[in-house]
Parts: structure tokens; sequence; C-alpha cells
């Protein structure tokens, strides 16, 4: 595993109290993999990328820990963590794209940021040459100024330069978001190719938007409200998703071909919660037509199938059977906490689900959404 | 007689220092919008959408050609015509923050509009007014109302805007891309609330890049590139069937959820190494951002994940000559020397739009040079 | 918004080297590099936090503006503003200098013990109970002097800072509304204006005039200062008045200048208010300039023309060090004051520079 993060949890300080943005998270990154962040906005998903990088005033170290390599990150120790940045982890923020400095040319902002991590710009100018090169992008970008690129070169730009050292981790957030479909898939495929040039051993790609994730990530990981609610194999996530709320978003998508008349599709009513202070049991819940009463208690992330991790009450009843929900309405125990903890159900792959036809596996229906339906579809 | 007409409307900006060049961002766009009808308007960005989207809106004057609104041609109207006309035509556009004064609360966008338009009427009824036209966006009153800006969600200040255009008696909307910033989840409430006013007879500019919404919502269909139509019709023509290589490219690219990039056709994502060198610049962003990353050996595509080598490796083979993507360097009104056009109308004759074709009832395409 | 500063430059592991993003909110534009020098902070750092589609170039020079945009999570942005100016050291000390020195100004004619001009004691005597800054070669009270002067000096830089804000106001804002041929002219208008030495068209004026009053300074400074108002002023409603919400006014019938004064004014208060800090203070320092050369009033005292009058009568030479300390000490302090406070307005408004 390259990147472990384990039950992390990041505030932010403000004058009314402290935002629970990432609320005990865990997952782990293979070496090689792109794990996609999805959610919708203000889920906590820049939160959690920006603090494997970059801890920012407000933010703190609530909780759990990040290994990189195996090594503990000390994330809550920004002079420390100045030793990892850009060489062993990188970040694109959201808005990257806009915020480069308009007054610094692409190759002086650089040669500055290498300086800034000890790296002489010499020693590795041949090689941003190359992969300016192999970027499409003309060498000439280095003497021009951001505003001169277009949407596409810049964020090409912020790639080749954030994964210039090689670092064992990239967060690309929202890197897609602001570009017109065609960019976005050559930036997709670049994401693809950096990391089969192995420039980045494992990336993070975080935006609002399944279907790219669909094209480009290896696992998908679904976020609501500061914590995970899902994790699977990319393709299961598109096709065969457990959780209520990746239902739901894959619903409210609009794939090509569709027509309003052919069939509506159904956002989902309501927004997240505030992280101020969270609701208590499901966090989904408000907005969950499933909703059933054991959904006031927090539903464990487990896994419920091989390499398959759900939050939800409704699929453990759906798949774990009844034994879990029973066990976690002992006395004393919130219920099987952590990945491990999945082990003892009985984690059989139902047969036949196994993707034998993408398309037809889009679980609800649109018109569930629609609805308030409760229980079971 | 249609709703708006666009008789070869052409925009010429002038850019740089003292305006020293000029940059045409429209050439000789027409087409109609009827009642009750949803034309969307696809194209990359820079391609002259939003340019468009103002000039309909009367915010910027179009260098040459007509805009006529129920057979009057807009540019003759005067200042109480203006006010007459946005009585009938409004706009939203695409980032919701921008869209409203941080400094004061959002219901602000209706009081503007009562200032101007509803001078007389008593606190009451108007407040009656604007809580049924919030409730015909779906949003509850209570939860808008009374709110800056940053405290609604992004739908629900695109619904708002939509609402603030209903207080007034509107037969044409113009959305600029307003539902690409929003999350997939509430994008979906705002493009049905639009399938909901054409019912009622609203005619609808959807301004977009992304081809998917285009098709779930839309009529009619007009792909842009580089401020010319390269084809047009009806949309399940236009994207059911498309001709011009361009439409074909911006459709591969189309992220989709159970079908991978690679996977789509082959004539979907190659353009033509000559469309690359003589045609304009957009053709080769296309074509280099569809193609330029699948070349690595390494290539996800390529390693069974998806069909073997397929379409893209054609397009790798011309990776030698790769052409340039500046987009500005590239685009032939951009080349300096002898070439260099003084007036906007010299410009525009310079580089005239393609002429289109009828291919099949009801869809037009551009002749590719 | 979530691009708050601090995210993205350093971010993207640049912290130190502060380059990737110069600065990126909304909120941070309108003092993202210390408004010192007149012109030149208009292009400062600020970009659009979320730049959409990039449709590449950015027409204006500027890459974007200000803009208070309270794409904040938490609490209002207006407390916040309070939250953040009342824990500013620096705001809170330069304004309460100010405020003493105002007050004195206000009420100095008031509390002076004798008339600035008359003859009340022996020349050149040194600081003592009856003097407390001692007397000028001609037997005046120093501490009379100045206070009176501070109040003509405060006059000056108020008349001054005015005339030039009104002025420059009203060109940069039409200018950068309008856009288009009136821009251009008022361009020209404006260079033309900068171009004038204002130290040799004073003593072209001064040849001719017999008397100068406070009121021929102020204005005269105020005449020669607008223009870099006015050019910051248009590159900041440029950038303004590309935002969504000024068409939406536009659509809703509204007229230019109730657009300008009802939505893009107030989107660059802050930033206004540091501008006539900024004016305030250099009317001070430039009238005291004036004054030193024996171009300023000729009816009145000021602090300048004390330091005038010191050095033409040798106060130097002969040690009468009191007659020029205070003065010069005063004005130091009084224009030291302005840029502290305008410092830690910056801090205020610009969430990089505060301290967490
Ligand atoms: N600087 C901040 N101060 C306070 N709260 C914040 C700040 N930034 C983000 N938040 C809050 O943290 C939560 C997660 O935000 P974010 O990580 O940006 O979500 P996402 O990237 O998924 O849109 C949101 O509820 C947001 O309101
Ligand atoms: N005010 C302007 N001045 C100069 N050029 C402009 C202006 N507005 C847009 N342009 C240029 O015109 C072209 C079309 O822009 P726009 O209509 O915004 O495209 P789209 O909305 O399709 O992204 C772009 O190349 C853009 O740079
Ligand atoms: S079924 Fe219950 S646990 Fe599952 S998402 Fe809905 S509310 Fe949450
Ligand atoms: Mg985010
Ligand atoms: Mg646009």
């Amino acid at each position: 595993m390259t990147l472990e993060v384990d039950k992390l949890q990041i505030s932010y300080r403000t004058l009314r109290g402290d935002v629970r943005a990432v609320d005990g998270v865990s997952f782990a990154v293979d070496d090689g993999e792109i794990m996609g962040l999805a959610g919708e906005s203000g889920c906590g998903k820049s939160t959690l990328g920006n603090s494997l990088v970059y801890l920012e005033g407000r933010m703190k170290h609530a909780g759990g820990t990040v290994r990189l390599d195996g090594e503990v990150l000390p994330i809550s120790d920004q002079r420390a963590m100045g030793r990892y940045r850009l060489k062993r982890v990188s970040i694109i923020p959201q808005y990257a794209m806009s915020a480069l400095n308009p007054t610094r040319k692409v190759g002086r902002m650089t040669a500055e940021l290498l300086k800034s991590r000890g790296v002489r710009y010499d020693s590795v100018e041949e090689e941003l040459k190359r992969r300016i090169d192999l970027v499409g992008l003309p060498q000439g970008v280095l003497g021009m100024y951001p505003f001169e690129l277009s949407g596409g070169m810049r964020q090409r730009a912020t790639m080749v330069i954030s994964t210039l050292l090689d670092p064992s981790l990239l967060v690309a957030d929202e890197v897609t978001s602001a570009l017109d479909v065609s960019t976005q898939r050559a930036v997709g495929e670049m994401l693809m190719e950096f990391r089969d040039e192995r420039f980045v051993k494992t990336i993070i790609v975080i935006t609002h938007d399944l279907s790219i994730l669909a094209q480009v990530a290896d696992t998908i990981t679904v976020m609501y409200a500061g914590k995970l609610v899902e994790k699977a194999p990319a393709a299961t996530v598109v096709g065969e998703p457990l959780h209520p709320y990746t239902q739901a978003l894959l619903a409210s998508l609009p794939e090509v071909g569709v027509r309003y008349e052919d069939a509506p599709l159904a956002g989902i009513p309501g927004r997240p919660p505030s992280l101020l202070h969270p609701p208590a049991g499901c966090r989904f819940g408000a907005r969950c037509p499933f909703a059933f009463e054991k959904c006031s208690q927090d539903p464990p992330f487990m896994e419920l199938r091989p390499g398959h991790e759900v939050a939800c009450w409704k699929a453990v009843r759906d798949i774990g059977g009844t034994s879990v929900l029973a066990e976690a309405d002992q006395p004393g125990t919130e219920g099987p906490a952590g990945p491990g903890a999945g082990s003892e159900v009985p984690a059989v792959p139902r047969p036949g689900a196994q993707l034998a036809s993408p398309t037809s596996a889009v679980s609800p229906g649109p018109g569930e959404w629609t609805g308030q339906g409760t229980g079971q579809p | 007689m249609s709703l708006l007409e666009l008789d070869k409307v052409s925009k010429v900006y002038k850019t740089g220092t003292f305006g020293g060049e000029l940059k045409p961002a429209l050439r000789e766009v027409s087409f109609n919008i009827d009642k009750g009808e949803v034309i969307s308007l696809i194209g990359q960005s820079g391609s002259g959408k939003s340019t468009l989207g103002k000039i309909i809106l009367h915010l910027v004057p179009p260098t040459s050609g007509t805009v006529r609104f129920e057979g009057t041609d807009i540019s003759a109207i005067g200042k109480a015509g203006l006010r007459d006309y946005y009585r009938r035509v409004q706009g939203v556009f695409q980032d919701p923050f921008s869209s409203y004064n941080p400094l004061y609360k959002a219901d602000r966008v209706f009081d503007m509009v009562k200032s101007v338009y509803f001078p007389g009427v008593r606190g009451t009824d108007w407040q009656a007014k604007v809580e049924a036209a919030l409730e015909s966006v779906t949003l509850n009153p209570g939860d808008v109302l009374n709110k800056f800006p940053h405290q609604l969600s992004g739908g629900q200040q695109q619904r708002l805007l939509i609402a603030r255009a209903l207080l007034l008696d509107v037969r044409l909307l113009v959305a600029d891309e307003i539902i690409s910033m929003l999350d997939a989840s509430t994008r979906v409430d705002v493009l049905n609330l639009l399938v909901d006013l054409k019912r009622r007879g609203l005619g609808i500019l959807f301004i977009t890049h992304d081809l998917s919404l285009g098709n779930y919502i839309s009529d009619q269909t007009v792909i842009l590139r580089q401020g010319v139509v390269v084809e047009m019709g009806e949309t399940p023509k236009v994207l059911g069937n498309p001709q011009h290589t361009y439409t074909k490219s911006l459709l591969a690219a189309v992220p989709q959820l159970h079908k991978k990039w690679g996977e789509l056709g082959a004539g979907a994502t190659v353009i033509p190494a000559g469309e690359v060198r003589a045609g304009s610049s957009n053709g080769k962003i296309a074509h280099d951002e569809v193609g330029r990353y699948s070349k690595s050996p390494l290539h996800p595509l390529r390693q069974g994940r998806g069909g073997s080598g397929g379409p893209l490796s054609s397009v790798t083979k011309t990776a030698g000559g790769r052409p340039s993507l500046m987009e500005l360097e590239d685009a032939p009104w951009q080349r300096r020397g002898p070439k260099a056009k003084k007036s906007p109308s010299a410009v525009l004759s310079a580089y005239p739009a393609p002429p289109l074709q009828e291919c099949e009832a009801g869809h037009f395409v551009a002749t590719e040079s | 918004m979530t691009a708050s500063p601090g995210e993205i430059g350093p971010a993207a592991g640049v912290e130190e080297a502060s380059s990737l993003g110069s600065s990126s909110t909304e909120e941070v534009g309108a003092g993202s590099e210390p408004v010192l020098g007149p012109v030149g902070s208009i292009a400062g750092g600020g970009v659009e936090a979320r730049a959409t589609v990039a449709a590449g170039a950015p027409v204006v020079g500027a890459p974007s503006g200000l803009g208070v945009g309270p794409r904040q999570f938490t609490g209002g942005r207006r407390w916040e503003f309070l939250y953040f100016a009342l824990r500013n050291k620096k705001l809170l000390l330069g304004m309460s200098v100010e405020l003493v020195f105002v007050v004195l100004a206000i009420i100095g004619p008031a509390i002076a013990p004798y008339n600035p001009s008359k003859f009340v004691a022996r020349p050149n005597l040194g600081p003592s109970g009856a003097h407390l800054m001692g007397t000028t070669y001609f037997g005046q009270d120093v501490f009379s002097q100045l206070l009176y002067g501070l109040r003509d000096s405060y006059l000056v830089g108020f008349l001054g800072g005015l005339f030039a804000a009104i002025v420059g106001m009203a060109i940069g804002f039409s200018a950068g509304y309008r856009g288009g041929v009136l821009d251009e002219v008022l361009q020209v208008f404006t260079n033309i204006i900068v171009m004038i030495p204002s130290l040799v068209l004073l003593i072209v004026i001064s040849a001719y005039l017999k008397t100068r009053g406070i009121l021929f300074e102020g204005v005269f400074i105020g005449v020669t200062t607008w223009p870099w108002v006015a050019r910051a002023v248009r590159a900041q409603t440029f950038t303004l008045r590309e935002r969504d919400f000024v068409d939406l006014a536009k659509l809703s019938g509204r007229r230019a200048t109730s657009i300008i004064v009802k939505d893009i004014a107030p989107n660059m208060a802050s930033y206004l208010f540091l501008v006539l800090i900024l004016l305030f203070g250099s009317s001070i320092l430039l009238a005291a300039n004036f004054d030193f050369l024996g171009l300023g009033p000729t009816n009145t005292v000021s602090l300048g023309t004390m330091m005038n009058q010191a050095m033409l009568w040798s106060a130097l030479q002969l040690h009468v060090w009191w007659w020029f300390i205070p003065p010069g000490a005063v004005i130091t302090i009084i224009v030291a004051a302005l840029l502290v406070a305008n410092v830690g307005l910056d801090e205020v408004f610009n969430p990089r520079l505060r301290a967490t």
C-alpha cells in the first residue's frame, strides 16, 4: 500500500465552533492505483485531499494517521511536511488553474518552487522539457504568463510541475471541473499516462463528476458529509452501487443519448448537512428514501463484498444478512468499525452479479428518486 | 415569424493594446428560436457561445448582422425599448456566485426588477408575486428569501435567478452554462425546470459545452466552433447521426459511465491530418486533446482494460510533426504579417463562414475544408 | 470558495516561495500587494477564485479584482472584518495615533496658549514652562504654531485627498465602466495630466498669484494627484464590470450611474478606503514639501511653513532645534501612523496576511 489513511479527522476552527469536515476516514491506495474521490460539494473532499499535503491555517488535525510508503506523515507539523511536499506528496489544489501567479512566467515560477524545496532548477530542467514535450505543450510555455495559456494548457502545465520530482502521491482536486469536455478527456487521459509512466505512484482524483471517475479511476470512493460511504473498484461503484447515496448520484447523471421525454432524471432533494453540528446516525438519513429505524445509528464502513466497502444499514440488511444488524444492536458496541470487521460477514458475491452487462446494472430506476419511498425497493 | 431570428450575426473583438488586434468571435451565425423550443448551443470554450448570448441580451453589440425579436431589429430600440425588451428577454449566467452582488441579500435581484418594472405594486401584492414565482421554480420562499447568496446552494441560486426572470413577462430565456458549476445532483433539477418552462411556451437558448446535457433537453442543436456554425438541426439527428468531424470528436470526449473513452467508434476521435494542418486551431486542439495522451505503450487502454490500440493509434502516428497547441497562435487571423487585417469587416470577409448544406431533412452541416 | 490562499500556494508545495499561487480568493485581491506606491498597486495579485471554463486571455491587464466575495463558510463576513479589525494591533495603533492628532487639530486653536503669528516673547527661547516648545526667531510660540499648523495640515490633506478622490473616481468609474472611446479619451487626458510636472506648474502659478491659501494648495494637490486614483479605479472597475451581477443589473433595466454607485463601488469599498488613506497621507506630505520650498500658503501657518521658516532663518545653524524638530516629527508620525494603519487594514481585508 502506498497510502494508508486511518481514522483521519480534520476540522476547521471557526468562530462558531469546529467544522468537522473529515470525520474519521480510513482507506488505502495501492501502488499504481488511481483512486477517485466523489461526492457533492461541501462533503469534505478537498479538505481530505489538502490535509494529506498541507494543513492550512484554520485546519486542525483532530486525530488519525496517514502513512505513505509505510512511513507516518507528520501532517500536523507544517515544517516537517515541508520535506515531503513536491518530493513525496503533491497536490493540484482546486482552482489551482486560476490561482497561478499572474505576474510570474511559468518557467520562473517552477524554478522558485523547486528552490523552495531545495532542488536546483538545472538538475531537473532536462526532465521538465521532456515532460512538457510529452504532454504536448510547446517549450515556449516556460516563457509565458499563465493568462496566456488556455484552460487545458494551464492544467497540463500545473500537472507537469507538480509531479516533476516523481512524488508517491498526487492529489488532483477538481482538475477537470472547469474544462470543456474535450479538454476534460485530455486531462483525464494525461492523469492515466502519468501513472503509467510512473511519474507518480498513486493519484487521488477528486471530483464531483462520477462519469470522469468512471473513465480514469481504478477505485472510486464516495464521500458524504465528512465520512466515506462507499469504496469499490470503479466498475463496481458505477455498475453495482450499494449505497443509496451513490445510487442517487448515478441516477442524476444524464448519459449521452438520454432525452427528457424518454427518461426524466431526478436529482437528490435537499443538500448535505452542515458539518458544524452533523446529525446523529446515518448522515444521509434526511435525504435517503430507504431510511428505516436502524438508521438512527451510525452505520459502520465495512466490507460487504470482497473489495467493496459500504456504510449503510440497508446494504447490510440486503447483503450481510441480519447477523451484523443484530450484532450492532448489542449494547455497548456501535457496530463493527473499520474495514477489518467486515471479514466476519459472509461476503459472498451474488452469482451473476459480476458485471455481465454494466449498462443494465444501474440500481434504482430514476423513478424511485422522485417519490419519497421508504423501505426496500 | 420566429420568436428570435439571428441573421448573419458576426462579432469582431478588438484586443491587444490600443485595440490593435482583431479577433472574430462570431462569423455569420444564423438560426431561429421558436416559442416553446429549446435550442442548445454547443461548443468548446472560446467558441463564441457567451458572445452570442450577450448579443441576444443586448449587452454586446454585434459587428454586423441583425437580431430580430418578434420581428423587430433590436439594434434600433432606444432606452425605453430596451426596458421593454428586457421584460420579455432575460438571461441567467454560468457562475451563480458571480451573478449575485456579494454585498447584498440574494433577493435583491427581485427588488431590482420591482423598482424598474413594478414601481407601483404594493408590498403585499409583490410578495405574493415573488412567492408564486418561487413556487414555480420549486423553491420554498422561506428557504431562500432574506438570505445572503453564500447561504444558498448553487442550485437554489440558479433557480432564484430563473424565478427572477419569471416575474417579468419572459418569452425568451438565454441560459448560459447555467448548470456547469452545479453538482450533478442539483443540475438535474434545474434542467427539468427548463423543460417545464419550455412546456409553458418559453423559447430557451441553452448554452453548454456538454453534449449529454444538450441532448437531454433540447429540440434543436447548434454546434459552434471558432465562432462558426459547423452543424445544426434537430437534436436527435445532429447528435444521433453527426456528420461533421468536429461534432464527432466532441461526442467522443463526453465522459460516459459505462463506456471508456477509447471504446468509441473509430471515426469518432480521429480528425484527418489534412484537417489538422489546414484547419483552424480548435480542430487541432480537439484532435490533440483527444489523441495525445494515449500513445504510451503502458496506456491502460492497451492493457486490455478497453480495446487495444484501436482508433487512437492512428493519431499517435502523427505525433512526429506534432502541431502546437497554442490556440491563439494558430488561428488564421492571429497570424501577423501581410495578412493582418485592418478593419473588422475586412477580417470577416477574409475568413468567411463555410456554407451549410442540408444533409437530411432538418439537419445542416458545414462543408469541411 | 475553498481556495483560501494558504491552500493554493502552499498546498502545491510552495509556501515559502509563494509563487504557484500568488493569491487566489476573491477576498485577497484588495491589497494583495501592500498598496504603497500610488500607481502599480492595481494589477496586484488577485485572481478570480473560480475562473471557469478558462477561455484564455483575460482581456484586461489586471487579471481580476478584489471584490468582496463572501464565499465564506461560517459567520458573516462583515463581522469577521470587525473581529479581525479589532484584533489588529497595527490598525488600532495607527488609528489611535491619528485620532489623538485629529482631536488636537480640532481643539488646537482653543487650547493654544498664544496667537501663533504674534510676537509673544523673546526670540529663540528654548523650551520652558511658559513656552513648551520654545519660541521662533520672531518670538512666536512654537507650540501654538504647531497646534494651528496641525489643523491646516489636516485641512490640506483632507481637501487634497477629497478633491483627488472625487475627480479620480468620477473619471476612473466612467472610463472603466463605459470603456470604448470614452475610455480612450479619458486615458489620454489622464496621461497628459500625469506628464505635467506639478512643481513647475506651481512655481508658474505662484508667480501670478499674490496670496495662496490653504484652499488653493489643497485643490492644487488634488488636481495633480487624481490621475493615479483614476487609473486604479478604472482598472478595478474594468474587472468588476465583467462580473455577471453587473450584467444582471443591466438586464433589470437599471441605469449606469445606479449600477456604479450601488453595485460596483461598494465592491471596491475596501480598496477605495485604502486609496483615501493614501491620498490623505500623500497630500499632507506634498503640502509640507511645497510649504518647505516656500510655495505654500502665504497667509497661514502649517507644519510645512514652520519648517520652511526655520530653514530660512537658519534655525539649523543656530541650533534652534525646537523650531524644526516638532513639526518634522509630527508630520512623520502622522504619515507613519497612516501607513501603519494601512498595513493593518490590508491584513484585515486580506486573509492571506491575517495571522491565524
Ligand atoms: N476555510 C474553511 N472554514 C470553515 N469551514 C470550511 C472551510 N473550508 C471548507 N469548510 C467546510 O468544510 C466542509 C468541506 O468542505 P470541502 O472540503 O471544500 O468540500 P468539497 O471539496 O467536498 O466541496 C464544508 O462543509 C465547508 O463548509
Ligand atoms: N470582451 C471581450 N474582448 C475581447 N475578446 C473577447 C471578449 N469576450 C470574449 N472574447 C473572445 O471571444 C472568443 C469567444 O468568447 P466567448 O463568447 O466567451 O466563448 P465561450 O462562451 O464559447 O467560451 C474568445 O476567444 C474570447 O477570448
Ligand atoms: S438506508 Fe439508512 S444507513 Fe443506508 S443510506 Fe439510507 S439512511 Fe443511511
Ligand atoms: Mg472541493
Ligand atoms: Mg462562455
